[in-house]
């Protein structure tokens, strides 16, 4: 046991995300055995990925609002709200005849919406110093309303063909629109940049002639971070798209169709390749910029930032900024997955996503929370969630057992953290 | 060190590093401050004393830019300054080190150290690389067995913290610091480290207001020492020239002891 912990110290890895990805593996494989094999497939994996996407871009957010002592309440309506808007233009609104310029319009008029919600929120929590709690529970109950009277509640189906791509149906991935090469791609150019980036800070270090980890340490991270990306590709090539999608692509494409049928690896699908590229912006963001920087602090000690020379009304501001163009986001991934938009779209939301996040580790104390421990966290309760369903428990049970896992993660972070002091 | 080798050092005949001149600030109907003078010459440590609400903290915080006067000057080096802001002090080369709140405790030394002053890259990205270097450089001459670098502060001891502190003052160069009670939360060993820094800035030239509830405290490291109670300015009195009994009475009845007034007065 000494010799383990020796070994995870040397490796300067941070224990709670160590935590978090063993009771992850824990719970993958206790629902694998108790499904007998059913968890653990291309194909389930496939769709918990596609399932996670629209909390874990909204937890993104989420992380920065908790850590600055702030909370968001109004996730789920907002990105209701956002949903009907851009169905709404993209199916009602904006002519056939712009084609293909429908849904690059559609999302860009869906986050300029996000970011004046978001915007109007910050300016009452920010600048007029209202409670966050206060706006965003108003804003929970506004919102799902304003929903409703966008359509006055009716449901808006279908939408744009190519806007539905970003919610990752059979066509919506790498495999079926660039190629089947190219999530493999995808995955050597992310451990290029992983490999390089750990050789580039360890000369740095070495530069300014500070310790570094020992060689072997910094090899096994990279190469554990290399094993995890190249896993995840290959279980996404692994799921092969339908028979009859499969055909209908290659009839669209004036293919003509083999006898022994088609084979598409489907591959990284388009709202993962979203979530990557959010998760990595905004973890530059959190950990290499002021910015990110003064969220820490303003979390940390408001008091102490301020003394500092912060604006912390202008950061509380720009953070609920942040928050808005990122439910816009999630509004565009969870509307083109469900191929429709309804004013129920989104109820509930805010809660998972605050649920992952602390469960990834953030501090409702503020100050402390990680990107990708949100994300972890987000995966642990959609795993959760589908691992349930996929064992026929109905969705009441589902909810006692994600209630139950909150509280528990927080009550082990907790000693923890307690341990760690003394 | 002996007192006199600390004092001898500052020229009075030459124009104070600061002057706060008739500095009033009310809160709703109370006067916390109340036509309060006070001065500071380089070198030279300048003990501010009184009661709790004895307006000692308020005046000081106009000075660091926490509050804003209602009425009244502030002049450096002979000339008349606004301070509006945290950052329009720090821009004085005005740093404060506060007994509890300097610090951000999630944040390690470094990410302090720099708060709200990042070194960045051509990119915009921190220059953590830099900023690391000239965090050991510093610490280690401040408190060479620092070693905990990564850590958040407040997995450190109330004497690395301090350091911490201070070492912001060192690195940006101030030639203003105001210290609000920065011995109380430490023991006897650090409490020691911290007075031998203050020395030891005192003689690069930095003026510093030192706010203490401890009479010891003062005697050992200020020149002169300025009470205050309600409010309003009791006087000034050189540390020499004056007993301890003497010093409480002045913050105790507001009465001053029979002796030559010092440098304040004549400043306006």
């Amino acid at each position: 046991m000494g010799a383990i912990k020796r070994f995870i110290s040397r490796l300067e890895l941070d224990p709670r995300l160590f935590g978090m990805i063993g009771a992850l593996v824990l719970i993958w494989v206790a629902f694998d055995i108790a499904s007998d094999g059913l968890f653990l497939t291309p194909r389930n994996l496939y769709n918990l990925s596609l399932q996670t996407a629209s909390v874990a871009i909204m937890a993104i957010g989420m992380v920065m609002i908790i850590v600055t002592r702030q909370i968001d309440l109004s996730a789920g309506s907002v990105l209701g709200v956002l949903g009907m808007l851009m169905a709404v233009m993209q199916s009602r609104i904006l002519p056939d005849s712009l084609g293909g310029w429908i849904w690059p319009v559609t999302v860009v008029f869906g986050i300029a919406c996000g970011l004046i919600i978001g915007g109007f929120h910050g300016w009452l929590i920010g600048y007029l110093g209202i409670p966050a709690f206060v706006v965003t529970l108003g804003g929970l109950l506004v919102w799902r309303g304003a929903a409703w009277w966008v359509t006055t509640g009716q449901t808006v189906s279908p939408l744009d063909q190519n806007f539905e791509l970003l919610g990752g149906g059979v066509y919506g991935t790498l495999g079926a629109q660039v190629g089947s090469w190219s999530s493999w791609l995808v995955g050597l150019i992310a451990v290029a940049a992983l490999v390089m980036g750990a050789l580039r800070s360890r000369r740095k270090r070495i530069a300014y002639g500070f310790p570094v980890r020992p060689i072997w340490a910094e090899s096994v991270v990279t190469v554990i971070q290399c094993v995890v990306v190249l896993a995840f590709v290959a279980v996404m090539q692994a799921y092969e798209m339908p028979g009859i999608a499969a055909k209908r692509l290659y009839e669209a494409r004036g293919l003509t169709v083999p006898d022994g049928g088609i084979v598409i690896p489907e591959g990284i699908p388009i709202p993962i390749l979203i979530v990557l590229g959010l998760v990595i912006i905004f973890t530059v963001l959190l950990t290499r910029s002021r910015f990110g920087r003064y969220v820490y602090a303003i979390g940390g000690n408001p008091e102490a930032a301020n003394l500092a020379g912060i604006n912390n009304k202008r950061m509380i501001f720009w953070v609920f900024v942040v928050m808005g163009l990122l439910t816009a986001i999630s509004a565009v991934v969870a509307s083109a997955r469900l191929q429709s938009a309804d004013n129920g779209l989104g109820t509930g939301d805010e809660l998972r996503v605050i649920a992952s996040t602390v469960i990834g580790g953030t501090s409702l104390m503020g100050g402390i929370g990680t990107i990708p421990g949100a994300i972890l966290g987000a995966v642990v309760i959609q795993s959760l969630q589908s691992g349930m369903t996929l064992l026929g428990a109905d969705s009441s049970l589902q909810n006692i057992a994600t209630g139950a896992v909150l509280v528990i993660a927080v009550f082990l972070d907790m000693q923890y953290q307690r341990r760690r002091r003394k | 060190m002996s007192e006199a080798a600390t004092t001898t050092a500052i020229n009075y005949s030459s124009a104070p590093l600061i002057e706060m001149r008739n500095i009033s600030v009310s809160f709703g109907g109370v006067r916390a401050v109340d036509d309060v003078s006070v001065n500071l010459y380089p070198g030279e440590v300048v003990g501010l004393l009184g009661h709790n609400g004895a307006g000692k903290s308020t005046l000081i915080k106009v000075l660091s830019g926490a509050y804003h006067s209602d009425s009244g000057e502030i002049w450096i080096n002979g000339k008349k300054v606004t301070i509006n802001s945290a950052r329009d002090a720090l821009d004085n080369r005005i740093e404060t080190i506060y007994q509890n709140l300097a610090l951000a405790d999630n944040l390690d030394a470094c990410a302090n150290l720099f708060l709200g002053r990042e070194e960045v890259l051509a990119s915009g990205l921190l220059d953590e690389g830099r900023m690391e270097d000239a965090t050991r450089k510093v610490m280690g001459r401040l408190n060479p067995n620092f070693q905990k670098f990564h850590a958040p502060v407040s997995a450190l001891s109330g004497g690395q913290r301090q350091s911490v502190a201070i070492a912001r003052t060192v690195h940006f160069n101030a030639r203003i610091l105001i210290m609000d009670e920065p011995t109380a939360a430490l023991g006897v060993a650090e409490t020691k480290v911290i007075h031998d820094l203050i020395r030891q800035l005192k003689k690069e030239g930095i003026g510093i207001f030192l706010i203490s509830h401890d009479i010891h405290d003062v005697f050992d490291l200020a020149d002169r020492c300025t009470v205050m109670k309600n409010g309003k300015l009791v006087g000034s009195v050189y540390t020499k020239d004056v007993t301890q009994d003497e010093v409480l009475g002045m913050i105790i009845l507001g009465k001053m002891p029979n002796v030559q007034s010092a440098a304040n007065t004549t400043a306006n």
